[in-house]
């Protein structure tokens, strides 16, 4: 990054001139899409005592360097509701901040090319469809007709929900962080946290480069470098960064509706409000920081794609990045207070699929910070289940489907 | 060059203007203003225009330009069709085995 220290705030009103206040009722740590959707959301409640701490710029970390993709295709029931509501939220964000974030239903075309992923769609779509979802069930030839361009050779099914979509990452980021910062949150970017202390009253001390907040409430929203937060606080927080790298092609002309993803590669693409087509692909995971690009990923992309897409082996790839999915062990988010850190909130291990869950996270911890209803979903992700000798949710309660 | 628009990434038609906008509501990192505007992320990847548009943020927000770092390059170095990566000489083996995993969008 370019900067050292905290920034004098632009007419966006992101970034401080002067230290923070010495007292706030949230500190919220990560100012990624997580944190920022849950600082914006308690501002609209009228909880506009925030301060946003950001150790680098708006959209550094996975939150700037996702494929944009929203779907409500998921294989738990509450997954596909939290979706639902986020979906809603997307396609009310431009009204509700004032920003376009380019959200575009083209739905999503999951294909499979086994019996068994076959019947985990079917069992999928099932329960989708119980939930509202139109969803439905596709021969090769049906999910020729959406994308024509498809060599469906080898494929045996599909499913279609066409009310999934995917929008532009960054206008997000800013949508949320510009109507939270005119609500009065205050937003340090280049500014990174370098202790907790945990005061003989309950508060929280979070030491920045800036100086130092006290706080009821302090949110840990900094997707895979959670665990060196709760390293802070004394709290072991099992999640681990996985490397998930992508690329995008020059523009092309408007021709595909869908996201489009293989079960079992984990190829999927899409086609951006620019014209990129933005995709990726399944590696053998790597646990690492790193955002280096490597040849080996976009070999295999390539090749992935260019059996399923023939017609796109002449489109030139433009550039390749990288970002660190934060994965958690049952494939499930952490959120919620852990019982030895009262105060002390962790939202992380969403498993490269937090952009997406935001919105809906976004309000319902903002509900229930501000004193409104508790989400089941605290109950359901909080850290203990992965303390126990399972190391997570049963299995029947795991999602499963956060490949492609 | 007070009237119309000063072009200053030719790829995704970025407008001095724009730049100078970013950098007014506080994206002012050349990696905030290259999000903001996108520039330096068309077919040429910021080679015409990386060199330019530091000297822009430069000027603009009174910094040393010897303090003002590139953005971080993206591979590949031209723009590569999918074809030729396809033939890169990585196999997996099994294409439909490769790797079931827990990554996805």
């Amino acid at each position: 990054m370019g900067l050292s220290g905290p920034r004098p705030p632009g007419a966006a009103g992101i970034g401080a001139s002067g230290p923070p206040p010495p007292r706030a009722e949230v500190v919220v740590i990560g100012a990624g899409v997580m944190g920022l959707a849950i600082a914006y959301n308690l501002a609209a409640r009228g909880l506009t005592d925030v301060v946003v701490f950001e150790r680098g710029y708006l959209a550094e970390g996975a939150s700037g360097r996702n494929g944009g993709g929203v779907r409500q295709q998921w294989s738990t029931e509450l997954n596909v509701r939290l979706m639902q509501q986020s979906v809603e939220l997307c396609r009310g964000f431009a009204v509700e901040i004032g920003v376009n974030v380019w959200f575009r239903q083209g739905g999503y075309l999951f294909l499979a090319r086994s019996a068994a992923e076959v019947a985990r769609l079917e069992r999928n779509a099932a329960m989708q469809a119980r939930l509202g979802l139109p969803i439905r069930m596709l021969e090769p030839a049906g999910a020729q007709q959406i994308v024509p361009e498809l060599d469906v050779t080898g494929v045996l099914a599909a499913s279609f929900n066409p009310s999934d979509g995917i929008l532009f990452p960054w206008p997000f980021l800013w949508g949320y962080a510009q109507r939270a910062a005119a609500l009065g949150v205050d937003i340090y970017t280049f500014t990174p946290v370098r202790a907790i202390e945990r005061e003989a009253d309950g508060t929280y001390s979070v030491v920045s480069s800036a100086g130092t907040v006290r706080a009821r409430r302090v949110i840990a929203a900094a997707g895979a470098w959670s665990p060196e937060l709760g390293r802070m606080v004394g709290v072991d927080v099992p999640t681990h960064p996985i490397r998930h790298e992508i690329c995008s092609s020059e523009p092309l002309k408007p021709f595909l509706g869908p996201m489009v993803s293989e079960l079992a590669s984990g190829l999927y693409f899409s086609q951006s409000m620019r014209g990129e087509i933005v995709g990726g692909v399944s590696l053998p995971p790597q646990i690492t920081y790193s955002t280096g690009s490597t040849l080996r990923f976009l070999a295999t992309y390539a090749r992935r794609l260019c059996r399923l897409v023939p017609r796109l082996g002449d489109v030139k790839v433009l550039r390749q990045w990288a970002g660190s999915y934060d994965m958690s062990p049952d494939g499930n988010p952490i959120l919620g207070c852990p019982p030895e850190a009262p105060g002390f909130y962790l939202c992380c291990g969403f498993v490269g699929h937090g952009f997406m869950m935001a919105p809906a996270v976004g309000v319902h911890y903002a509900e229930w910070l501000t004193g409104g209803p508790r989400h089941e979903m605290f109950d359901r992700f909080a850290i203990d289940r992965v303390r126990g000798p399972d190391g997570g949710l049963p299995a029947g309660e795991r999602e499963d489907f956060n490949i492609g | 060059m007070s009237k119309g628009k000063v072009i200053v990434c030719r790829c995704e038609d970025v407008t001095l203007k724009d730049v100078r906008h970013s950098i007014a509501l506080g994206y002012a990192d050349i990696e905030e203003v290259k999000r903001y505007t996108g520039f330096g992320t068309g077919p040429c990847q910021g080679k015409e225009c990386h060199g330019l548009i530091a000297a822009i943020i430069a000027e603009e927000s009174g910094r040393d330009p010897a303090g003002i770092e590139p953005f971080t390059s993206r591979s590949p170095i031209s723009p590569t069709p999918l074809r030729i990566l396809a033939g890169a000489g990585f196999d997996d083996g099994d294409e439909d085995e490769a790797y079931d995993g827990e990554e996805g969008p």
